[in-house]
């Protein structure tokens, strides 16, 4: 196989584009990559990365201009023209080369009211939620998000408006909203309405194209306008 | 901006919409229908005159176009120049009232 040729992002914000020839294998994923050039070709490469299976959600990067999970993305599916080009993440932060500064990401989390609030302690009962129950269902199709920020570096509303709270973090915010448990209620559609809020999604649904784990924050997003706008109609906002 | 007004503005540009979807139609079939023998000013104007029916159609169609309108702009400014707050909300508000006022003239215009 011919060997890959590879344009890394270098430098912060500013900074440029350095060439690297990588040996090329058969199931090569993107990650593996970035680590062969770190870990042979130039060991000041800075890069993210922890499970490498695709389930803490680090490794994301913009590959050939799309973000993407390296981990589980290979090669093969993205090496076109022959090139490849590694970018960190887009609407965040650049650290440095591939890394990007998350914080304002996860912050947007607690913004939303992302964390549940319950009433229960550990001397009550388990709250009996049917698994076939249409809220439970409509948590379990949005739940699994790894907080990789691959719809958040896609979601051009984002790069408009900065304080946008992004799909990942409203996402989250309507798990819990329809968390039958979780007695947040109002503060948290208050948190997620307006113009940092769900009402400025645009429907593009790159987040929903892009994310990794199939799940569709747009549908997440769109429930929430719905629950905000029952909200107001009933005088509840 | 609170939530409460921001969902306000969220329904109401919703509700317009809605609202002017239909009306386009009917402003577009319309069309089609009267310039079949040719168009002219007074052929418009015998239909409009004391036409209660097509004052009131085409007054929620000034209306929801009075709402639609501003509420769209305030986004468009918003995302495109980086545009928020008090000054935006009221000269669009000044916007509203000013779309509401030529559309409402014209209106009455082709009634009276």
């Amino acid at each position: 196989m011919d060997p890959l040729k590879v344009r890394v992002w270098r430098g912060g914000a500013e900074g440029s584009f350095q060439h690297f020839v990588v040996p090329r294998h058969a199931s090569q994923t993107v990650l593996d990559v970035v680590t062969y050039i770190q870990r042979v070709l130039d060991p000041t490469l800075a890069y993210r990365f922890a499970c490498r299976v695709g389930m803490c959600g680090s490794c994301a990067m913009t590959v050939n201009g799309a973000a993407r999970w390296t981990c589980r993305t290979h090669v093969d599916k993205v090496y076109q023209k022959e090139s490849l080009e590694l970018a960190p993440l887009r609407n965040l932060p650049v650290v440095r080369d591939l890394v990007t500064d998350m914080r304002e990401f996860f912050d947007k989390w607690a913004r939303a009211r992302g964390s549940f609030q319950g009433t229960k302690t550990r001397a009550d009962d388990f709250e009996k939620i049917s698994p076939g129950s249409e809220k439970r269902k409509q948590v379990d199709a949005a739940i699994e998000c790894i907080g990789c920020g691959v719809c958040y570096s896609s979601c051009d509303v984002v790069a408009a408006n900065p304080d946008y709270l992004g799909p990942a973090a409203l996402n989250r915010a309507w798990t819990l909203v329809k968390d039958e448990r979780d007695v947040e209620g109002v503060e948290r559609l208050r948190a997620v309405a307006g113009d940092a809020g769900c009402h400025s999604c645009h429907t593009h649904m790159s987040c929903t194209e892009r994310c990794p784990k199939q799940l569709s924050p747009t549908a997440g997003i769109a429930g929430l306008k719905r629950e905000v706008s029952l909200a107001l109609l009933t005088s509840a906002l | 901006m609170s939530a409460k007004a921001e969902t306000l503005l969220w329904v109401m540009q919703r509700a317009s919409a809605a609202v002017l979807g239909l009306c386009v139609l009917v402003h577009l079939g319309t069309m089609i229908y009267a310039v079949r023998g040719g168009l002219t000013a007074a052929e418009i104007l015998s239909r409009t005159r004391g036409s209660a029916a097509w004052l009131a159609f085409y007054t929620v169609f000034v209306l929801a176009i009075s709402l639609h309108v501003p509420i769209g702009l305030r986004t468009v400014l918003g995302e495109w120049l980086g545009w928020r707050g008090a000054v935006r909300s009221g000269l669009l508000f000044l916007f509203a009232l000013a779309m509401a006022f030529t559309g409402m003239r014209a209106v009455i215009g082709v009634y009276s």
